[in-house]
């Protein structure tokens, strides 16, 4: 579907470009900023970009490094020099083994999608507690919300801490029954990702629960 | 058996007329993108996983993904029981059916990458490559598969001595001519073009506007189908 004309506005993401004519090429949401026109993705998979903080899981354990399963269509890589541990020739599986979960920042990717991830981040660290909730990469922007503000929300309601990996992988920590209300709250953003007035319905939602 | 009785076929239809389509966007919740699609007296149901890493390696492609389709016909979904497993027929509508997605598919945005579209027939009443290929194109933009445009397909045929729209199970045995299309509905780009029969120049120019028609007919409800998954919520 025809989105715009390269005449009054600038290819942006979900686009492709046939003469002068801009089409949308995937199914979303149609959205305007700063002259770029974009189309946000209502579904598919999660496309790493070089900086982003992802929740991976280690899916192999080599001599020098691990193969980390970033919710992607391709494994990563990180080197054992990517860890803030210091790892001697073999043990890498000492200190991360099959099924251990990490953040991880997204330290380079090329042409061919070979994508090599970093420990050496802000954030990053072993996750030793708390659950794994599983969203689609594309409802990232909307459970984060402006400026946080989703996020804020659920983290003031539930008293649960958050952290929301842009591949689509929220760790949570909390009480159990205050977990579990976040879960579905989750959930509920999810399923409504598109909808407007979303923080607001959340709010009702939380409060509705605790009452 | 008379075919076509004072202009119209055995189930009350014109020459021109499609079959009652009936097209669900996301009807499993396993897979990326799905689609359920009742098509006359066709039920399908599409799934597509991915884009994954391709496995085996030897079958990645280090410029583009790979497209896997997989059309399945159910055992029940014939008079006779069919032999489960695949047979020359579905191998033979599997790699048209991946060539057609092939030609509209971004692949290139996803190097060393595949894609895998089920396609399985439940219950078959004729044209069901074309509604395969109607039912993988809804689940591909259902699973957020970057696309050039929504492919769409439509049989025409001859029966009767008279070319007509889309054929239904006794036409498909006892008519003079099928021709599957799928094409690109925006561009027009043609994406599978078969022909199993006989027809004179003239008549196979009009079987190529008839299935045209039909495509763009059927890409609006395709269109529609995924409008409506979301449309549910604003609704509440």
């Amino acid at each position: 579907m025809q989105v715009g004309t390269t005449e009054q506005h600038k290819q942006g993401r979900g686009t492709f470009r046939e003469g002068d004519k801009i089409f949308a090429n995937r199914l979303g949401i149609l959205e305007e900023r700063s002259g770029f026109v974009n189309v946000i993705s209502l579904s598919g998979v999660y496309d790493p970009v070089q900086g982003d903080t992802v929740i991976g899981v280690i899916e192999d354990v080599s001599k020098m490094s691990w193969l980390v399963d970033i919710n992607a269509p391709y494994p990563a890589l990180l080197r054992v020099d990517e860890v803030p541990w210091r790892v001697e020739y073999g043990e890498t599986a000492k200190y991360l083994n099959i099924g251990a979960v990490v953040v991880v920042n997204v330290a380079f990717i090329n042409e061919a999608r070979n994508i090599e991830v970093s420990m050496k981040g802000n954030h990053c660290k072993k996750v030793e507690e708390g659950i794994i909730v599983d969203i689609q990469p594309s409802k990232v922007p909307r459970v984060i919300g402006k400026n946080g503000s989703m996020v804020s929300l659920l983290r003031e309601h539930t008293g649960c801490w958050i952290f929301v990996g842009q591949n689509g992988r929220v760790w949570i920590k909390g009480d159990d029954d205050k977990m579990s209300l976040l879960v579905e709250a989750i959930h509920k953003i999810e399923r409504e990702a598109h909808t407007p007035g979303l923080t607001s319905k959340i709010e009702a939602f939380l409060k509705g629960e605790r009452d | 058996m008379e075919l076509i009785k004072d202009g119209k076929r055995l189930d009350g239809r014109k020459p021109d007329e499609l079959r009652p389509i009936k097209i669900e966007a996301g009807p499993l919740h396993r897979a990326d993108g799905s689609c359920y699609l009742e098509w006359g007296g066709n039920k399908i149901i599409a799934a597509v996983y991915g884009p994954k890493e391709a496995i085996p390696r030897h079958i990645q492609n280090p410029t583009r993904a790979v497209i896997n389709a997989k059309y399945n016909m159910a055992s029940f979904s014939v008079g006779d029981r069919k032999r489960p497993g695949p047979d020359r027929r579905s191998r033979e509508i599997s790699k048209i059916t991946s060539e057609a997605l092939e030609n509209v598919i971004l692949t290139e945005m996803f190097p060393r990458a595949m894609i895998d579209v089920n396609i399985e027939v439940l219950d078959a009443d004729a044209g069901t490559r074309c509604a395969g290929i109607t039912a993988a194109a809804v689940a591909l933009a259902d699973a957020g598969i970057p696309m050039e445009d929504i492919p769409v397909a439509c049989a025409a045929g001859k029966v009767g001595d008279t070319v007509v729209l889309d054929l239904m199970g006794e036409e498909d045995q006892e008519g003079q001519a099928d021709v599957p299309l799928a094409i690109a509905p925006r561009t027009e780009n043609i994406l599978l073009l078969q022909m199993d029969g006989h027809l004179t120049v003239e008549e196979f120019d009009r079987a190529l506007e008839l299935a045209m028609n039909g495509c763009q007919q059927i890409a609006t409800m395709q269109r529609e189908a995924l409008m409506k998954k979301y449309q549910s919520f604003e609704e509440d």
